[in-house]
């Protein structure tokens, strides 16, 4: 009668099989470790994607299993960059520091060399003093804590807030908005304490690794995000598989119904919002290492609704759907926004399509929610179950 | 009565001006089978709706248990925990999951998120689903998503998730509605067997179901009782055969 976890998920080991091996082709092909067909900058590319897709599973556990259409996530992804990123920057810039100071004839004192660190860091925002949120960056311990707590507390908060006046619906995806727009409207500020609209840049050299090469970082960066990946994926295959994923989408379903149950709605939402964003602060903090600079803009509105639009075309309600979505778009866009994809001369108009993605990504959403509303994850379903 | 687990006090409920209960006293005994017919529209459902924490009334008490605790300040899953089932006249299961998933989650169980996170099924668990499968008639269904039930078989999947939740009241909106001559039977029983230990509360309009419960009757006009007793004693009773009889 009892089976255990992957047995009855057998998807669950076919994705991390698939992974495994997609990170083994990746290793071997890239410059770092084997043959250099793969570029450094290709590298990074890949293992950015990786998160990308673990905050879409993220995502689809939060929208496609609970019923939330959040549309703040990238706050969290955002919110887990900026406080990996700090510590990233302060480091690297007291290393430099400590560096240029060495030939003074008097060594410097440790207040010279904070003063020092601040002038470098907050000169671009006419300042030198550190903001109080600055007063762990020191510590890599304490800002991969922040990484978890920072998200998980705006959630916890947020939410709290939010659920309790069962704000449902498209009233609670405006009100998710209005919180990323609000912090991304903040953050945008010079005196906000992270650099305005400079952001933190540098993010991609490693204090303490200063002689290791682009390539051997950007490797290990997408070994522990094809890692992350694979605990994430884990760890909400097993939430949605056992009664809670039953409860999740009974709320989905129909949330009135399950209250006369006498389950207490607003606490499982809850959960899931709060434990969704930590998970997507700790996408963020491997990703913008990778990415090297995180700047407000990246948690505008927009970057949120790309999220909602990776998972349904993905295929809400399947994890591997929001993957498959995320990984499609996401490289999909790089390559026709990079310049990629050929232009396509008409004659009388040419099609460009770093104008013309975002058009094709329109329509494909539409189309997609029209005639194929279990998205690509859907059709891949079908596939597998025609075959016994 | 001494033993009344139930009791609705002078209570009254305004819809946009339209008094859809009107100053309604009722008391359930425990155990007690009781039914409760009146008209489309006399505020059956709305009764329900109040008890159940859905529906919040402009005046009057909702007064439960020894302790004599209000329940007009309690959220819908909190009056649920306090053993009050329902089963809406509209079959409600989760149609997307299978009927084993359905009772699975009704079965009176803690219900924290934590609780549930970490809840693991054990023999006596699947026992117990198996055991209540087989008392609706679904024990060959139990792997089969509810959604493709037939209207009865979810009414049905829908008792069978009241009596999971082991409630001391159970409120059974139009349980018959869509069911065959020996669905209904059965169902009959189900509700009789359940009421010999709690209360049972059983809206519905089908007259020989409601005699075949044999039991106090009451019945409901206009938002206020218009006569309560055997069934015998309320169709005698002129006014009644005038507003609801005799349609
Ligand atoms: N949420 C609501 N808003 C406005 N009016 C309502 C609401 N709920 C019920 N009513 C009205 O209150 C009255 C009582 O409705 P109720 O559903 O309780 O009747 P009922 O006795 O269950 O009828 P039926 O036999 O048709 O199920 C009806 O006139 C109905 O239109
Ligand atoms: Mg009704």
């Amino acid at each position: 009668m009892r089976k255990t976890f992957i047995s009855q998920n057998p998807s669950v080991l076919w994705f991390l099989a698939a992974l495994g091996l997609f990170t083994l082709i990746v290793t071997i092909l890239s410059e770092g470790f084997g043959l250099g067909i793969v570029s450094t900058s290709f590298i990074k590319t890949l293992g950015k994607t990786l998160c990308l897709c673990l905050i879409a599973i993220a995502m689809d556990v939060v929208w496609g299993y609970c019923g939330i259409l959040s549309l703040g996530h990238f706050a969290f992804f955002g919110l887990g960059g900026y406080a990996i990123g700090m510590w990233l920057m302060y480091a690297r810039t007291e290393t430099i520091v400590v560096e240029s100071l060495a030939g003074n004839i008097i060594p410097p004192t440790e207040q010279e060399v904070i003063d020092a660190i601040g002038t470098q860091i907050f000169g671009v925002v006419g300042s030198s003093e550190f903001p109080l949120i600055w007063a762990f960056a020191d510590s890599l311990v304490l800002q991969l804590l922040m990484v978890v707590l920072v998200p998980g507390l705006l959630a916890l908060v947020f939410g709290w807030l939010a659920f309790r006046s069962r704000v449902t619906g498209v009233y609670l995806s405006i009100l998710t908005q209005a919180m990323t727009l609000a912090l991304a409207l903040y953050l945008f500020q010079n005196d906000s304490g992270l650099r305005g609209n400079n952001g933190l840049s540098g993010l991609q050299n490693i204090p303490g690794f200063e002689a290791t090469p682009q390539a051997t970082i950007s490797i290990v960066f997408f070994w522990a995000s094809a890692f992350a990946l694979c605990a994430g994926y884990l760890f909400f295959a097993w939430i949605v598989s056992g009664k809670l994923g039953s409860v999740l989408r009974a709320i989905r379903d129909n949330e009135a119904r399950v209250r006369f149950l006498g389950y207490h709605v607003e606490s499982y939402k809850l959960f899931v919002f709060t434990i969704t964003a930590v998970v997507s602060g700790i996408a963020g903090a491997l990703y913008y290492p990778q990415a090297g600079i995180i700047n407000p803009a990246e948690i505008a509105p927009i970057a949120s609704i790309y999220l909602a639009v990776w998972v349904a075309i993905g295929g809400r309600g399947r994890l591997y759907g929001a993957v498959i979505g995320a990984a499609f778009v996401s490289l999909l866009s790089s390559w026709f926004t990079g310049g990629g994809a050929p232009d396509i001369p008409l004659g009388f108009y040419t099609i460009q399509w770093t104008d013309w993605w975002l058009v094709l990504l329109g329509v494909s959403f539409v189309a997609v929610t029209l005639f194929f509303p279990q998205g690509i994850g859907g059709l891949f379903d079908k596939l597998v179950r025609k075959q016994p | 009565m001494n033993n009344t687990l139930l009791e609705v006090d002078g209570v009254s409920v305004t819809f946009d001006g339209f008094r859809a209960i009107n100053n309604l006293s009722i008391q359930i005994a425990e155990p007690e089978l009781r039914a409760i017919i009146g008209p489309n529209g006399a505020g059956k459902t709305t009764f329900m709706d109040i008890i159940t924490g859905k529906t919040r009334p402009d005046e009057g008490k909702v007064i439960w248990g020894e302790r004599n605790i209000s329940l007009l300040k309690m959220s819908e899953s909190q009056i649920a925990q306090q053993g009050i089932g329902r089963k809406f006249q509209k079959p409600t299961v989760f149609e997307a999951q299978t009927v084993r998933e359905n009772l699975a989650m009704a079965l009176k169980n803690k219900r924290g998120p934590f609780d549930v996170l970490f809840f693991r099924s054990n023999p006596s668990i699947e026992g117990e689903i198996v055991e209540l499968a087989e008392e609706i008639g679904l024990q060959d269904a139990l792997d089969t998503p509810s959604g493709i039930l037939s209207h009865g078989q979810k009414q049905w999947l829908e008792i069978g998730m009241l009596l999971a939740q082991d409630p001391r009241l159970l409120l059974v909106d139009e349980p018959a509605a869509g069911m065959t001559q020996a669905e209904r039977e059965q169902t009959t029983e189900i509700l009789v067997r359940a009421a010999q230990t709690r209360a049972v509360v059983v809206v519905e309009h089908d007259m020989e179901f409601v005699r075949r419960l044999n039991c106090k009757v009451t019945v409901l006009h206009e938002g206020s009782v218009l006569a309560e007793g055997s069934l015998d004693h309320v169709t005698a009773n002129q006014t009644v055969i005038d507003v609801y009889l005799g349609r």
